[in-house]
């Protein structure tokens, strides 16, 4: 089980809902994917009506949302968009997005620091995302964040763990739950990332934009569960020269 | 100020428009091998030389556009506020010295024709008028945006270009993105077409992208008109624009049309014909030169053409289009900018996507998100 804040999951799997072909097919991914965490834009819902067509799909009682502020600039946008999200969609609940730059969506990280530690002091629960970078986990770990959202890779790029040197950093000395964000393209980089001891994986187009996106959500499901299950069995490390089964040394503690 | 003009000065049209013609075979497997693809690319990628290559391009264009943007077209809807024009465009409906009736809506209109545009489902709104600064001017857009932005997500702008102060005022007001088309980078030709009017000045127009970056606008449209010169040039001109813009504007988003030049009252024959092939093309080399930039396709298209191109490359599209002011419900008949091709409605258009294995978004915004900032 992980636990962030006062909430436990089963599923180790967050997904997204941007990119698919229609709701019900969002709908149908989501639920074979078995998240309990669904990200959703504030900008792509409707805010005032209650019979939004991306939250109508989203009402089953597994599904917690989590709304995103992605579209936002700066702290200032960022803590306005989640104060709207709390009121429109009854959730503390709130990933929190500053891009500036929208061509490669990358985050800035001076934004997001003073915006997490503004809406911690309001009472979110914030998972900022944010680029792979350790010294700034323990800067918003210091503000009170609930959890850290590192990337992978560009998002939407399908590229993969590209980061995985520093999010080995982070993960070995987080004191909240690492939930890796962005760029995970394929099963393989789930499970890879759950390998190395990464708490959750959030996973969007890789499964919206797949020939069969409800396959791919049950493929990602089940990598993973394999990856955090050997994470949990410790796998054995890697090395790079022959442990010999007659040690050279030994001749150094036999009695002569 | 920062300009793209001492970027565009650096060009000679002749010698880049011979440099695109003079691109071979090789030159275009060179573009496609390529994974971070440069001007010189895009150049093979408009060339004659492509045309062989249209089936590839189009196939990678497809991923990279369901990579980037997934399997969701945009959806948006012109409203056009105004007729008046003081400007001469050879090629435009609304030309000053096309002697018919003009209006400009009152608010109680304007109230009108978004009811019914709301009625079709759209949140998101493009504000068109032609150059009228008597009547039509920032103040008057300022009274539109606070009029209407309580009914839209996002409302885009195509009006004249204005100057940097001009936009500061209006962002806090609702607005959140402006297109403005060059019409053509070829300066003779430009002179030619806009013989009188503000518009006339070449390079106020070429620098309003600068100035739109400035005041620090969401998003931009740019564009040519297709029609006017050779257009393989024209875009490599848009292409070079876009480049820059991008290096300079790094916290602007950025969208290119393709329109095509179409019939209108008292008309222009085009001096250049696209045909659909090639438009095909293009859409294509922008995408594999772009893979983040919004491609948009508007009503001026035939039905066989925009049910295709969806999965080629197109990111938005408007649908259910009037171009003339009052078009929807106040005076249907008043003077239109052009002829629109795709008479179908919005919801047809709709269904005509999702048949495709796409989704309308209707709305992917939401002005609450930067109007507190502002």
């Amino acid at each position: 089980m992980l636990t962030i804040a006062d909430q436990t999951f089963s599923s180790r799997l967050f997904t997204g809902t941007g990119k698919f072909s229609s709701a019900k097919e969002m709908e149908s991914a989501l639920i074979a994917s078995a998240s309990e965490l669904v990200t959703v834009a504030l900008k792509r819902v409707d805010l005032k009506g209650k019979d939004d067509d991306i939250l109508q799909h989203l009402k089953h009682p597994h599904i917690n949302l989590l709304p995103n502020t992605s579209g936002v600039r700066n702290a200032k946008e960022a803590v306005f968009a989640a104060q709207l999200a709390r009121e429109a969609l009854e959730t503390n609940w709130i990933k929190l997005e500053i891009h500036p730059d929208p061509k490669y969506l990358m985050p800035d990280p001076i934004e997001t620091l003073n915006a997490t530690e503004e809406l911690v002091k309001l009472g979110f629960v914030v998972l900022p995302y944010i680029h792979a970078d350790p010294v700034l986990c323990k800067r918003l770990e210091d503000v009170g964040t609930a959890a850290v959202m590192p990337l992978g890779s560009p998002i939407g790029s399908n590229k993969g763990l590209r980061t995985i040197d520093f999010l080995e950093i982070i993960i070995s000395q987080s004191r909240v739950p690492v939930i890796i964000d962005a760029g995970i393209g394929a099963p393989s980089d789930a499970a890879k990332a759950m390998e190395i001891g990464a708490d959750a994986v959030l996973v969007n187009t890789a499964i919206a934009i797949a020939e069969n996106p409800t396959h791919m959500a049950i493929a990602f499901k089940m990598a993973v569960e394999a990856g955090r299950m050997a994470f949990e069995s410790k796998l054995g490390a890697q090395t790079h020269y022959a442990a010999a089964s007659s040690p050279l040394t030994a001749f150094l503690d036999e009695e002569f | 100020m920062k300009s793209f003009n001492k970027v565009f000065e650096s060009y000679n049209w002749d010698d880049t428009k011979a440099s695109i013609y003079d691109k071979t075979a090789a030159d275009v497997e060179r573009a496609l091998r390529s994974t971070q693809r440069s001007l010189e690319d895009f150049k093979a990628l408009i060339s004659p030389a492509a045309l062989p290559y249209l089936e590839d391009m189009a196939q990678m264009s497809q991923r990279l556009t369901l990579d980037r943007f997934g399997r969701v077209i945009q959806m948006y809807i012109p409203l056009y506020l105004s007729n008046e024009c003081n400007n001469i465009c050879t090629y435009c409906g609304f030309s000053y010295d096309n002697k018919v009736r003009r209006r400009t809506l009152n608010p109680m209109e304007i109230m009108q024709e978004v009811a019914v545009i709301k009625e079709m489902g759209y949140d998101h709104v493009l504000l068109v008028t032609g150059e009228a600064n008597q009547s039509v001017h920032t103040d008057y857009f300022k009274k539109v945006l606070d009029l209407i932005s309580p009914h839209f997500a996002h409302i885009a702008m195509e009006v004249q270009p204005l100057d940097v102060a001009d936009y500061e005022t209006l962002i806090p007001h609702g607005l959140n993105t402006v297109l403005v088309y060059q019409e053509t980078y070829h300066q003779d030709d430009y002179r030619k077409h806009h013989p009188k009017g503000k518009k006339s000045n070449f390079l106020y127009r070429l620098e309003t992208p600068d100035r739109l970056g400035q005041a620090g606008i969401h998003k931009m449209g740019l564009g040519v008109l297709i029609g006017l010169e050779d257009w393989r040039t024209d875009s490599f001109f848009t292409a070079l624009h876009l480049s820059y813009l991008e290096k300079q504007y790094w916290q602007s988003k950025f969208s290119i049309s393709f329109p095509r030049l179409r019939p209108f009252s008292g008309g222009l024959e085009p001096k250049v014909v696209m045909n659909d092939k090639e438009l095909v093309q293009l859409i294509c080399a922008y995408r594999l030169f772009n893979s983040e930039v919004e491609l948009s396709i508007s009503t001026r298209e035939t039905v066989t053409f925009r049910n295709q191109v969806i999965k080629l490359g197109i990111t938005a599209i408007s649908a259910g289009s009037k171009t003339n002011p009052g078009g929807y419900q106040v005076a249907p008949q008043s003077l239109e900018q052009f002829e629109i091709s795709d008479e179908r409605s919005a919801k047809e258009i709709a269904a005509m996507i999702r048949k495709q294995g796409y989704e309308p978004i209707w709305k992917d915004w939401d002005r609450s998100l930067i109007q507190k900032s502002c």
